[in-house]
């Protein structure tokens, strides 16, 4: 081969290393900024009176006196809105029925698109559910609310060749010619008066538990849940992984039977995950009954099998890895294979070990599918320990799931859900640093 | 000596720790039934290695002597390291290995089914081609032997440390980082800390697999010298390629050739008047 051809065929071939590195760091960046702009929405947001009243009145959170202050303000300006609508209403009585129908059917669309952003009327009694005795605790939900007062939401048909389009029509045009006119004006007007709002961190978001199917609080329960899960995967598959993985590499005959079983172990690692959780139903609940029904401990359970294959190969070439002088040196030295095997091999193996156990143990702290027949609910509290070997638990990834596809009201959770992916993330990227760190100060030991 | 068998002293009946214990630490009190540097040591008879089907080893027969040094030489693939290997069956590790004839140490078969392999190995020790100390401080090293072996306590440990440490002509060395990894040291440090190490467990043999050829000539030197000290303590068995070494530091020399043992005698003989043709060719540098 010519000088020139190799010279560029090396200079190729580092351009494409350059451009797949290149490409993949995007790539990442891509998934990352908005995974963290959205979810850091969860956090700091502006708040409006409403959330403040909120967490008056249901956490005992804030300055009682300032927030009183602040509510009687926003009273201030809400009691001309429903004084005129009562006014209105008092009008409509004199009208003719035909008109009387139509005005009333105006005003009950009218004050329900109000009772979404600004909460019950003053004076009547309390609604059950939380999402109906506030109004619209984010300022960003707020001016979408505000949207749908002052505007109505129609489909256009009338190119029968195109589908309907969304149209947009003032409300206030409804109430042409009458006293609620422009109403609708000065809302626009006052509605800062009205909700106040005021950027706010909200860390709490971590720790508190959630209410009202996520429109209110936090995420702890997903967290602890999550944390349970991986935990008690963890704890099965660690200790069955590295015996497994002993036995397959000082113990085993290197016969077929053993190689059979090998490549078992590796089709095992990419048998699809939904596959291990219906075997979770079927086998850990159905069949053994470890719990009555969905619980951490059947979760973890087939979490840990899921994994299981994982570290039994990061164990496995992690033992196998270490020099074979190590072990002549033991055994020369008159050690038995189990004493070779826990004094020098294990520990020379050590920062292998670790780094495929805290890759599997990311696996398990993101893994859905598992979780969804033997361990996840949408709601609940946070578990107690001895909670885990019967009760089920939320966790962030089946409940990131649930809130984008099941929830009664997925567009009004939509932070909760962006707040619950960041932190999952975040936490998965720690893991990660955590086992790059620790896997460097081990083999730093090692190496002296 | 006639090579009837009994497995009395490699046998299970290893001594409770404590007994044990005493007898590590007090040096020079192996556990043969005599001493002295004029007894056989180890004797083969028709001792064959196989890998396979392949003779690695074929129908070897040598008598060591007790106390002294023994070089065995021979081109590159002659089975010198399989047969040095054999003697404290580190080849047992290899599954396709098995082995034919006999090889008898203190009256005992060393392939008998009763031998208890780890026990043989602490009074066979060895010390390998390449330095392999553990990844561990300098003293873990060398007390890895005497903690396995039941010692655990700390002043006696750290006592035997320095002797070994002491014995091995390192001591001077390390006396101030014994609790640095054994990994930071040089080539030539760290193949005499594995001698330190194999000492340790107080062996009666101390089999060497070409223990300077991946040292430098200065630690070369040490090791040799440490050879000469520690010969008539320990019976010694050097594999090596260096043929002026093995006139050095050696009172007998075999000469392997093809897994054959083609010669054996006193290295001040074999040296200056070979009786087979083959060890003279090699010797003087024909082929090899």
């Amino acid at each position: 081969m010519r000088r020139s051809t190799r010279k560029l065929l090396d200079r190729s071939f580092t351009a494409y290393g350059f451009f797949s590195i290149g490409l993949m760091a995007a790539a990442l960046l891509i998934i990352l900024v908005p995974v963290f702009a959205r979810g850091i929405g969860a956090f700091i947001f502006t708040e409006t009176v409403e959330n403040r009243r909120l967490n008056l009145e249901k956490f005992n959170r804030g300055n009682p006196e300032k927030i009183m202050r602040e509510i009687e303000r926003s009273q201030e300006f809400r009691r001309p809105i429903y004084e005129r609508i009562a006014r209105f209403e008092e009008e409509i009585r004199h009208m003719d029925p035909q008109a009387r129908r139509e005005y009333r059917r105006a005003l009950t669309d009218l004050k329900r698109a109000l009772s979404h952003l600004l909460g019950p009327v003053p004076g009547e009694p309390t609604p059950v559910l939380w999402r109906l005795q506030y109004g619209q605790t984010r300022w960003d939900r707020a001016k979408i609310k505000l949207h749908e007062v002052l505007f109505i939401q129609e489909w256009d048909y009338s190119d029968p060749d195109r589908m309907g389009v969304k149209v947009y029509r003032r409300r206030s045009e409804e109430f042409a010619g009458t006293s609620l006119y422009d109403l609708f004006d000065d809302l626009e007007k006052n509605v800062r008066d009205i909700l106040q709002p005021r950027l706010t961190i909200y860390w709490r978001f971590l720790f508190d538990r959630s209410f009202d199917a996520h429109f209110f609080g936090g995420i702890w329960p997903e967290i602890l849940g999550t944390f349970y899960l991986a935990l008690g995967a963890m704890v099965f598959a660690i200790p069955l992984g590295i015996i497994a993985a002993i036995y397959l590499t000082e113990y085993a005959r290197q016969d077929l039977f053993t190689s059979l079983l090998r490549s078992s172990i590796s089709t095992l690692a990419g048998v699809p995950s939904i596959v291990f959780g219906l075997f979770g139903l079927a086998f850990f609940i159905n069949t053994i009954g470890v719990s009555q029904s969905k619980s951490v401990l059947a979760g973890s359970l087939t979490l840990a099998l899921l994994i299981l294959p994982t570290v039994i190969r990061a164990s496995e070439e992690a033992i196998r890895a270490v020099p074979q002088t190590y072990k002549e040196a033991a055994l020369s030295l008159g050690a038995g294979k189990w004493f070779t095997v826990m004094t020098v091999l294990l520990p020379a193996a050590l920062p292998g070990i670790l780094t495929g156990i805290v890759i599997s143990m990311g696996r398990a702290v993101g893994e859905t599918a598992p979780i969804i027949f033997t361990a996840a609910v949408s709601v609940g509290r946070p578990l107690k320990l001895w909670q885990t070997f019967s009760q089920p638990t939320p966790a962030l990834p089946w409940n990131i799931y649930n809130l984008s596809t099941e929830h009664e009201a997925v567009d009004e959770i939509r932070h909760v859900q962006y707040g619950m992916v960041l932190t999952l993330v975040s936490l998965v990227l720690v893991l990660n640093l955590a086992a790059i760190i620790l896997r460097a100060r081990v083999s730093r030991k090692l190496k002296g | 000596m006639s090579l009837s068998v009994s497995p009395v002293y490699l046998g299970r009946e290893k001594p409770d720790s404590g007994e044990q214990a005493e007898r590590l630490s007090t040096s020079g009190v192996p556990d043969a039934p005599e001493t002295g540097t004029n007894r056989d040591h180890l004797i083969t008879e028709a001792f064959s290695v196989f890998y396979g089907a392949n003779e690695a080893v074929r129908k070897v027969s040598m008598t060591i002597r007790a106390g002294h040094v023994t070089a065995i030489i021979g081109p590159s693939g002659c089975g010198k390291s399989t047969f040095l290997r054999a003697i404290n069956r580190m080849n047992d590790l290899i599954p396709s290995c098995y082995t034919k004839g006999r090889m008898v140490f203190d009256e005992c078969d060393i392939y008998s089914p009763q031998i208890d392999v780890v026990y043989l190995r602490k009074r066979i020790g060895m010390v390998f081609q390449k330095p392999n100390p553990f990844p561990k401080t300098i003293f873990d090293n060398v007390a890895y032997g005497p903690r396995l072996h039941g010692i655990k306590n700390r002043g006696q440990l750290v006592e035997l440390v320095e002797k070994c440490l002491r014995q091995a002509i390192l001591w001077d060395e390390v006396k101030d980082r014994l609790d640095e990894n054994a990994l930071g040291l040089s080539g030539g440090q760290q193949q005499r800390l594995c001698l330190a190490r194999a000492l340790a467990v107080n062996p009666e043999i101390l089999l060497m697999d070409e223990p300077t050829s991946a040292l430098d000539p200065r630690a070369t030197t040490h090791i040799e010298d440490l050879i000469a000290t520690l010969k008539g303590d320990y019976t010694i068995l050097i594999v090596t390629h260096n043929m002026q070494q093995a006139a050095r530091v050696s009172d007998h020399t075999a000469f392997f050739y093809e897994g054959d043992l083609i010669e054996m005698g006193d290295t001040k003989d074999l040296f200056t008047n070979p009786v087979e043709q083959k060890t003279e060719e090699y010797i003087t540098g024909r082929f090899g």
